[in-house]
């Protein structure tokens, strides 16, 4: 049970062109708004028609302009929740989950429906409107409606941004039950970090209409290989870099020297996120002295922004997280030493 | 309903004017059956016309909706010019239709449903065209992927989503065909109980001086008129509230 993807297609504005293989179990499509995710599902699914590549499910070829095949989206079996649910507003919960049934087989239709109602906790809203229902109860009959055409693969888009974030958590976790539960491959296409890191099992990060290799959802946190899969992860502390020896870089914005891990490349960009700085208290290896430009309070966090050596503005800056109880009391202008654990210290490449 | 005569359609009226005793209701009469056969019609190339547009890229896409647009902005003696140049019976169809079925296109009561129909069609056209625009596409993408047919997701799903606005440009289209005049005296003419509208009638009457009969005609006719614009708003109204 997998899905092959290569396809390209010009959007104007960029050119995409995504390629990954997914296993069974839930794969992540990770980017920034616009980057073409929405249109790679849809590529999948067969609503768009890519200009150039190859879509294999389980073994099926959806879609090969090079042998020209293009199945119609009715025969790829491919079940898409869109993001807006697109359930059909002239039919009520009930006929929504029959107009479903329509394109199958089935020997007990109500048995099926009643099961899927029951099953999304959506019974006695048969006969609602979708106008009348909320966000989540929306969402679970649209997802009822695909399960009942059983399809083998399950494409989600963005299944989280349209609710607001009380609905968000308790639908997520209905979402991870269900996912647990679908036996094919699943698509998840999510700007968010978050969902990634408790949905998905492997991930593919598609920046400005291309999409780098799959990897495990652990190694895109723990060792992004491109500034832009690094900004996605939702680190904030950049500085362009330069190699001195294979584990001594220059930070070039910070103005200070690092050692690090071995690298086998030469990085264009290093990278720490926030919550792995780690206040020092004497000059050492590794630390740089900075100042203290601005402290922010969180609900459970303080945020301190620091100037480096590098100076005080854009990437020359340093955000560092800290627990509230663990924040020294700063004060603007004050020195704070910071180190960067070189096992923490993360090289990109350009991209 | 059969038509036996134009006698059919009298009532009395006790009118100061001794020359109209009667009240002759064929116009009316005429004027209906015309309109409503050529809303039918327009109903469905309106709806024919919008969705296949719909789908035609952008160069052909703009020229097609002028061309089928035209005829909301020409005078309508230029489009019963055009008609008469298509129907006529000294032209090329219109002989041909004559020679090999016996039928007249010109000067008969339903040469008036084609006038109407050039006239009423882009107003059906346009007002589906604009439903079916603000049909989100998304509910058919998701219909396809669910299995759905084609017919199914148009019939089922499109109209019903589009309804108000259809109904609105059907309505529109039935008052614009009840109240054609210009291409219809000149395709159909005016021969009493046979071709008269009460467009046409009005007119005929007024020539001939006879004012008070030409006001009934007036009266009914801004009636009717009144009756199918009200639904109109009434239709848009629902629609607005529909899509809140």
């Amino acid at each position: 049970m997998s899905l092959i993807v290569r396809i390209e297609k010009d959007l104007g504005s960029f050119h995409l062109r995504v390629r990954f293989e997914s296993e069974n179990g839930v794969h992540g499509l990770l980017g920034a708004s616009g980057c073409g995710k929405s249109m790679t599902l849809r590529c999948i699914a067969g609503v768009v028609t890519p200009d150039r590549g190859h879509i294999e499910l389980n073994g099926r070829v959806l879609f090969d302009s090079e042998t020209g095949v293009d199945l119609p989206p009715q025969q790829r079996r491919v079940g898409l929740l869109f993001q807006n649910y697109a359930l059909f507003p002239n039919m009520t919960v009930e006929q929504n989950l029959r107009a479903a049934l329509r394109g199958q087989k089935s020997a007990d239709e109500a048995g099926e429906i009643a099961d899927m109602l029951r099953r999304f906790e959506l019974t006695g809203l048969e006969r609602h409107r979708p106008s009348q229902l909320s966000g989540g109860q929306q969402q679970r009959v649209a997802l009822a409606r695909i399960l009942l055409t059983k399809p083998e693969i399950l494409l989600l888009d963005e299944p989280l941004s349209a609710l607001d974030s009380y609905l968000r958590w308790q639908t997520e976790l209905e979402l991870a039950e269900l996912l647990d539960s679908f036996p094919g491959p699943t698509l998840l296409v999510t700007h968010s970090r978050e969902e990634v890191h408790h949905l998905c099992r492997t991930v593919t990060v598609l920046d400005r209409g291309s999409g780098e290799v799959s990897m495990p959802v652990k190694k895109l946190f723990s060792a992004p290989k491109t500034r832009s899969a690094c900004l996605l992860t939702g680190c904030k502390n950049f500085s362009r870099a330069e190699r001195i020896s294979p584990n001594r870089i220059r930070a070039v914005d910070w103005g200070a020297e690092l050692s690090c891990a071995d690298a086998d490349f030469d990085p264009a960009y290093v990278a720490i996120r926030a919550h792995h700085l780690e206040p020092a208290d004497a000059d050492g290896e590794n630390v740089i002295a900075c100042r203290v430009l601005r402290v922010v309070d969180d609900a459970f966090s303080a945020i301190v922004m620091a100037s480096t050596p590098g100076g005080d503005a854009g990437a020359s800056r340093l955000r560092l997280e800290l627990p509230k109880e663990d924040c020294p009391p700063l004060k603007i202008g004050d020195t704070i030493r910071l180190r960067l654990p070189p096992d923490r210290i993360m090289l990109l490449k350009e991209g | 309903m059969s038509v036996a005569g134009h006698s059919s359609f009298l009532i009395p009226n006790s009118s100061f004017d001794n020359r109209y005793r009667f009240m002759d209701l064929y116009p009316l009469y005429n004027s209906l059956r015309v309109a409503a056969i050529s809303c039918v019609i327009v109903f469905f190339l309106g709806i024919f016309f919008a969705h296949t547009v719909a789908k035609l890229p952008r160069t052909v896409k703009g020229l097609l909706d002028v061309v089928l647009t035209l005829p909301l902005v020409l005078p309508p003696t230029v489009v019963g010019y055009f008609l008469l140049l298509a129907f006529g019976p000294n032209r090329a169809f219109g002989a041909w239709m004559q020679s090999a079925f016996h039928v007249r296109l010109t000067m008969v009561w339903y040469s008036a449903i084609f006038a109407s129909v050039v006239v009423a069609f882009p107003l059906m056209y346009r007002t589906a065209r604009g439903a079916f625009e603000s049909f989100d596409p998304t509910l058919r993408d998701s219909a396809r992927t669910l299995g759905l047919s084609n017919s199914y997701i148009f019939w089922r799903i499109q109209m019903p989503c589009c309804r108000q606005g259809i109904l609105a440009g059907t309505v529109l289209a039935f008052a614009r065909a009840l109240g054609e005049y210009g291409a219809t005296s000149m395709i159909a003419g005016y021969t009493p109980g046979r071709t008269a509208t009460i467009s046409t009638t009005v007119y005929q009457l007024w020539r001939t001086n006879n004012d008070a009969l030409a006001f009934r005609w007036v009266m009914i006719n801004v009636a009717i008129s009144f009756v199918v614009l009200m639904a109109v708003n009434l239709l848009e109204k629902q629609q607005r509230r529909g899509a809140a």
